[in-house]
């Protein structure tokens, strides 16, 4: 199994502050990947990095056996977690936007989705809420054909129905070529959708394994691991 | 609506333990057709991969069969069936009879326990009975 995203010994400083100190990582093809840690751990850093959006100090990342360039980008779709898009635009602009930038955006699915979640497409985003205004830029986000979604705390601001809703949209965009790397401190909500987790702390992997093998063998949830390892 | 999972035991078990109850609850039938994994995996809300891996083990008891284009059918091999029923009811069993030891009862204790249950069951289904003939 080849694997989409690889990182050997990544090193990335802000000044003196080591944000990631030597982190080995990988994220499989056909695979959804559960990237948690507490605050300040390195996870967001990492995203970034893969993203193409931060430039490493150290080792080695790697997007399909490729170092982050303009090419990976467009193999990669990001769900950033502060939104980036402009609040003068109306969603049905910044749908047109995505469908100019990205060949692979399909825009008959995100309108579809937008109407699940009840979003007029007719509203300048500045007028949306907080929520509203995440869950359209995660409908962007999820309709592109990717190799590889970043979904930096994809679940944080909306409510628990669609919560459920972009649970699901992340089980039924699955496919075997691509894979999803999502991380959160909601760790109960999306554990059962999860393939491998990841606990980074101190910008290195801290613990890792399968969510299946860690309820067989030790008959733990990922959430009680984690709350186990990090007792503060 | 999800499906409930318990806590610390493998969802794909879990997963094996649901399907089952539907084909033995008539919800499949033998020789019908079950959805895809992605329709039981956005309907279990859980994994692809996982629900693949309910599915493989299915077959691997002979539970189910996949024909290479056309899917995933329930077997028709009755006994295949009638054996995990029993599994599972020993399964069942163990777990009641588990709790109960721990709660100082033996077996024989179990079983008037179970004998009492089911007269009163009776008991009550004809009440119910006479009460609508009165009604």
């Amino acid at each position: 199994m080849a694997n989409i995203l690889e990182c050997r010994g990544l090193v990335k400083k802000y000044g003196s502050f080591i944000a990631l100190n030597g982190l080995n990582f990988a994220v499989p093809e056909g695979r959804i990947v559960g990237l948690l840690g507490t605050n300040g751990s390195g996870k967001t850093t990492l995203i970034k990095l893969a993203a193409g959006l931060l430039r490493k100090d150290g080792g080695e990342i790697l997007i399909g056996g490729n170092p982050p360039s303009e090419k990976t980008k467009m193999d990669i779709s990001y769900l950033p977690e502060r939104t980036y898009l402009y609040s003068w635009m109306k969603v049905r602009d910044i749908l047109d936007l995505f469908a100019d930038f990205y060949s692979d955006f399909d825009r008959n699915k995100a309108v579809d989705m937008l109407r699940a979640l009840h979003v007029d497409t007719g509203l300048k985003l500045r007028t949306l809420s907080k929520g509203t205004k995440e869950k359209v830029q995660l409908v962007l986000v999820m309709s592109r054909r990717a190799r590889l979604y970043l979904l930096d705390e994809p679940i944080g601001g909306v409510d628990p129905a669609t919560r459920d809703y972009i649970l699901n949209t992340i089980i039924s965009n699955y496919n075997p070529d691509s894979s999803v790397l999502i991380s959160t401190h909601l760790i109960s909500d999306i554990e059962n959708i999860l393939d491998d987790f990841y606990f980074i702390h101190n910008g290195q992997v801290f613990l890792q394994g399968s969510a299946e093998e860690l309820r067989n063998k030790e008959g733990k949830t990922v959430d009680q691991l984690f709350r186990e390892v990090f007792r503060c | 609506m999800a499906w409930k999972f318990a806590d610390g035991k493998a969802i794909y078990l879990q997963i094996m333990e649901y399907i089952l109850m539907d084909i033995l609850s008539g919800k499949y039938e033998m020789g019908q057709k079950i959805p895809s994994v992605r329709d039981l995996a956005l309907e279990a809300a859980v994994n692809p991969n996982t629900m693949q891996k309910a599915l493989s083990e299915m077959e691997t008891y002979g539970l189910i069969s996949a024909q290479r284009t056309a899917g995933r059918f329930v077997t028709t091999d009755r006994e295949a069936i009638e054996r995990a029923k029993e599994a599972m009811a020993k399964n069942f069993t163990e777990s009641y009879t588990n709790n109960m030891r721990k709660l100082g009862y033996g077996h024989e204790e179990m079983a008037a326990i179970i004998r009492n249950l089911s007269t009163e069951s009776a008991e009550k289904e004809q009440n119910a009975a006479t009460d609508r003939k009165t009604d």
